[in-house]
């Protein structure tokens, strides 16, 4: 074995949207360790929770990460509404977890994407981003927004999907979906693709399970983990949700189970439309939370379980938000991942694994 | 195989309508409902300061001495919280964007003074 050498990787690297470092130590093309490093883009908006009342917190709630934004919103929300003892209509229960769904599709297009242009695949790039456009313009008939959409408020939902946007957004889904599946079935079948992908980055299930890994990570190192499956709100009145897992834990499977998510969303979507009930889309909400209340929960975010925890103090601003996010879970998992890879397979190792950045350091 | 079907989905883009529009010489309709920028009906404003109070960004600025209602269009984030909060619904939602600025400044309205009319009348 050689001298071991440290790379530097990244912050500003081709492969990475958003800023990570990690520390390589290399010995003859052989990561032997790896020590990341966050703290390029943190904002402390966790701390603003004192400047602004928890109506006005949603909206910086929605901006610690573009990609995530929906899910951010719905989660501080339902914390909240659970602080205050706040129960929102079933149709905005749907609403929102048909937001939350269709960004979940985007989320995961947009990753595909940049996951087929680090492969060099730059036609399928295209293709997948031409059909995020469509969810985005699903979102701008919607809420009136493309990325941060403001439309989730402590007590529902602020706009309502009429029969015509909900047929719509159907068939949008089902032109998406014939596309995808093309799209879906060329990747995973692909030879070069396998090559660079299959038996690399392994993380066992025991290793999943003992670092707490959650979202696709997991699940690809067969840990069935999913929060959608506690059945909360709209989810529970899905006829039947499984999580998707694969048992390889490879980059492999990582790339399959976010490519199964897409249509198990599409699907979820498709149910609840037809499902949605009528009714009130949201319920006025006042007064301000307890002083020393508490309440604690949990979200399936694109790229796995977001805790939320709020505390009130009497008052309209809340004594204390805290938001755990998935990739700050899942960089424990991404260092034992990384160690015995090959220098050249870390860039892919490190997408599948699909780091939020912004998320992580708020 | 798989990139021989992905190849005929490429093939047939080219045949194809554009995904994209010639912007500037195409411009899209904007949708209903869409964020764009706040406009204020001054005839209707009682300079109550709920809008500015209810403003998450802290971008309107009501001034009742001077009478003006004030928004920074740089600090708006288009979140309508204003629109809702307004009891005189003088407050809407534009769906065109501001076109670009040259320069940082506010937008200034000057609200009429309801008394001031009826004496002129």
């Amino acid at each position: 074995m050689g001298k071991a050498t440290v790379i530097p990787f990244g912050p500003q690297h081709p492969v990475l949207p958003e800023p990570l470092h990690l520390d390589l130590v290399v010995q003859d093309e052989t990561v032997v360790d790896v020590l990341p490093q966050i703290g390029f883009v943190h904002r402390g908006l966790e701390k603003l929770v004192e400047t602004r009342d928890y109506n006005q917190f949603i909206y910086i709630a929605e901006r610690i990460c573009g990609i995530c934004a929906t899910g951010h919103s719905v989660g501080y929300a339902e914390t909240v509404e659970s602080l205050m003892g706040v129960e929102i209509p079933k149709r905005a229960e749907y609403l929102r977890v048909i937001w939350h769904e269709l960004s979940r599709v985007h989320s995961h297009l947009l990753w595909l994407g940049l996951a087929a242009d680090a492969f060099g695949f730059e036609s399928m790039f295209m293709h997948c981003w031409r059909l995020r456009e469509r969810v985005l313009d699903l979102f701008e008939k919607t809420t009136g927004g493309r990325v941060i959409l403001s439309v989730v408020k402590v007590g529902g939902v602020v706009r309502d999907i009429d029969a015509t946007q909900m047929a719509e957004i159907v068939s949008v889904l089902d032109g998406i979906k014939d596309d995808y599946t093309k799209i879906m079935n060329t990747l995973l079948t692909d030879t070069s693709v396998k090559n660079r992908t299959v038996g690399v980055g392994y993380l066992s299930t025991e290793d999943a399970q003992a670092l707490s890994m959650v979202g696709p990570f997991a699940r690809a190192s067969n840990l069935p983990y999913d929060v959608r499956s506690f059945g909360k709100g709209a989810y529970g009145d899905l006829a039947d949700f499984q999580p998707i897992t694969a048992t390889e834990g490879d980059c492999y499977a990582r790339v399959k189970v976010r490519c199964l998510e897409v249509l198990q969303s599409i699907e979820i979507i498709k149910e609840l439309a037809a499902k949605m009930p009528a009714g009130d889309i949201e319920v006025a909400v006042k007064g301000a939370p307890a002083d020393g209340a508490q309440a604690s929960n949990v979200l399936e975010q694109p790229r796995g379980e977001c805790y939320y925890y709020a505390r009130g103090n009497g008052t309209k601003n809340l004594e204390r938000m805290r938001i755990r996010t998935p990739t700050s879970q899942n960089l424990a998992g991404m260092t034992v991942a990384l160690k015995g890879c090959d220098l050249a397979d870390v860039n892919m190792i490190i997408l599948t694994i699909d780091p939020c950045i912004s998320c992580t350091e708020r | 195989m798989g990139s021989f079907k992905l190849g005929g989905m490429t093939f047939g883009s080219l045949f194809k309508k554009p995904e994209t529009l010639l912007y500037p010489f195409e411009t899209k309709t904007p949708p209903a409902g869409l964020k764009g920028h706040i406009v204020i009906d001054a005839s209707r404003c009682i300079l109550c300061g709920i809008c500015a109070k209810t403003c998450p960004a802290d971008a309107i600025a009501v001034e009742k001495k001077d009478r003006t209602w004030a928004i920074d269009p740089f600090r708006c984030v288009q979140c309508a919280s204003c629109v809702r909060a307004c009891p005189k619904s003088c407050l809407t939602m534009d769906p065109a964007y501001t076109p670009i600025a040259t320069a940082q400044s506010c937008t200034v309205v000057e609200v009429p003074d309801p008394k001031a009319a009826v004496t002129e009348s």
